[in-house]
């Protein structure tokens, strides 16, 4: 079990995570979103859903690089805050962009692939955020971390919907790319060269 | 085309507070001084605003009384013909307010977001201006923006803007006829279409200096010859009775209200007539996305965006402002004419 983090760096990383959702609402009550609110407000939690998403994934190869074990609980908390703000991406598309027409919701599911990987990485951190309770951890065993193992898969997926919806410029989804990349290949370099303990069959 | 004569109850635009006076009641109502003395400092002479209430207009920047970009251009200000009611050339519907129409913009060469234009153009140049005419035309030449404007009467067009992202707008503009404009330059019967070319100037456009950018400057769209010279085609100085602001496409652009925005080239400064098809921009960088011609047209869908809605901007977060898109934006009657047994799915 990683060591317990310190109050004061958990207090820290709480206000920095949760910063983003208290701009959006003062941007919200100060009508300060521009002329199309609702398209700016999916804008910005869908890249807060992004963004934790890779700060989530970022923790591990920097803990073990630096070897800073304190800062290990920042990756489920990382994690849950993305999930916190794709849950918001969601709602502003269903209830703001679409106001609850569920047809035009699952007309788009189907026909535009942006949508449908969008919604595949939204169902992945769904699972993933029902199973990282402790208790469920703990009864799930060496399953869990198989499972979690699709966090990957949720990132490429939500750095693809990203993408997709961008038309001219790539500046930002290569930005997201160039910390992915060797995020990713940290971990398999690990799982298949380096085979550290608990993972190797051998 | 119908002419339509003024009725004693028609409120030109010009009998309304022109936005500059408007957004500089403060400075006035703060010193005291005269409404006299503000008519007088924002040499403004007219034209048309929302009729909106205060929480829209809260939304526009307070400076918006540009100065004009040289002597000669307040001169040609001075007098702007209203918009003929009643017709295509104006609409009844609701304006966008002035202070959205010139911050959500698609101006890439001023940056991606639609806040990226108004903040990264205030220094842009708009004078001195030339546009180079070639091709198929008997005066080819590079012309001064003065000389190309000086032959023609400036007047306010109300047209709705549809934009392929599903959003649109009402904007009156000030300008001229294109076709008035192709005449002085005398094309000849090899000239089958209308090519536009914006100002390629990374050095004032950091768009253009973007690795990551997709487009290929500098950004060109294209007319047939026979949609340049309908009379809807127009070519916009002015927007709000003001100089057109550099995020709208400073000083001269082009206003097609019947097909989607993007046709609508800004900054212009090269016309081209050639005998085959033109390059376009975006049919360049994904011709199965976008064809053209670009008609406005409910039952063609982009494939990441269904096209028989829109929002009319601006909407506030809990009440939309979604309504039906009209085949051609609303100018069928005037323009279906022109594609007369062409598969618009086709040729989209």
């Amino acid at each position: 079990m990683a060591a317990i983090l310190r109050p004061s760096l958990r207090l820290v990383a709480h206000l920095f995570c949760i910063a983003p959702f208290v701009l959006i609402l003062v941007a919200i009550f100060r009508n300060s979103l521009g002329p199309d609110p609702a398209d700016e407000l999916a804008v910005r939690t869908g890249e807060w859903a992004l963004k934790f998403l890779i700060f989530c994934l970022c923790v591990t190869p920097i803990r073990r690089l630096f070897v800073l074990q304190r800062i290990a609980p920042l990756r489920r908390l990382f994690g849950l805050y993305s999930f916190f703000y794709s849950v918001l991406h969601c709602f502003v598309y269903v209830a703001f962009l679409l106001q609850f027409r569920w047809m035009e919701v699952m007309e788009d599911v189907a026909e535009r692939p942006y949508i449908t990987v969008g919604l595949a990485s939204f169902c992945i951190l769904l699972v993933l955020a029902l199973t990282s309770p402790r208790s469920v951890v703990r009864r799930l065993g060496r399953r869990w971390s198989s499972l979690h193992k699709l966090v990957y898969v949720a990132a490429v997926l939500a750095l693809l919907h990203q993408f997709w919806i961008v038309r001219v410029s790539i500046a930002e989804s290569a930005l997201y790319a160039i910390i992915l990349i060797p995020v990713l290949g940290y971990r398999l370099w690990q799982k298949f060269v380096n085979s550290p303990s608990g993972y190797s069959k051998t | 085309m119908l002419i339509k004569f003024r009725s004693k109850s028609d409120v030109l635009s010009s009998e309304i507070t022109p936005e500059s006076i408007y957004y500089s009641r403060r400075n006035f109502l703060a010193g005291g001084a005269g409404l006299a003395l503000g008519v007088a400092a924002t040499g403004f002479p007219n034209l048309a605003l929302s009729a909106d209430g205060d929480a829209l207009r809260a939304r526009a920047p307070e400076d918006i009384a540009r100065s004009a970009p040289s002597p000669w251009w307040e001169a040609k200000f001075a007098s702007i013909n209203p918009a003929a009611r009643g017709g295509p050339f104006s609409t009844d519907e609701t304006l966008t307010p002035y202070g959205d129409v010139v911050s959500y913009n698609n101006f890439y060469e001023f940056g991606v977001e639609k806040g990226d234009p108004i903040a990264n153009s205030g220094r842009f140049e708009v004078d001195p201006w030339s546009v180079t005419i070639e091709g198929e035309v008997d005066k080819p030449g590079i012309y001064n923006l003065e000389d190309i404007l000086k032959p023609q009467a400036l007047e306010e067009r109300i047209y709705r803007l549809r934009c392929v992202e599903r959003w649109s707008m009402v904007i009156p503009w000030v300008g001229f006829p294109l076709a008035d404009l192709i005449k002085q330059f005398q094309p000849n019967s090899k000239a089958k279409f209308v090519q536009f070319f914006t100002l390629f100037d990374p050095s004032q456009m950091p768009g253009q200096r973007s690795r990551f950018s997709t487009i290929s400057w500098p950004y060109r769209e294209g007319l047939r010859i026979d949609e340049a010279m309908h009379p809807l085609s127009f070519l916009a100085v002015g927007v709000y009775g003001n100089y057109l602001p550099p995020q709208n496409g400073a000083p001269i652009r082009l206003v097609v209200p019947w097909k989607y925005g993007f046709k609508s080239i800004k900054s212009i400064v090269k016309i081209r007539f050639t005998e085959t098809e033109p390059e376009t921009s975006w049919s360049m960088l994904a011709p199965e996305e976008y064809g053209f011609y670009a008609n406005v047209n409910p039952e063609v869908h982009h494939p990441r965006w269904r096209q028989d809605m829109e929002t009319r901007l601006p909407q506030s977060l809990f009440g939309s402002s979604r309504m039906p898109t009209e085949i051609f934006n609303g100018y069928g009657e005037q323009v279906a004419s022109l594609y007369s047994g062409m598969d618009l799915a086709k040729f989209y």
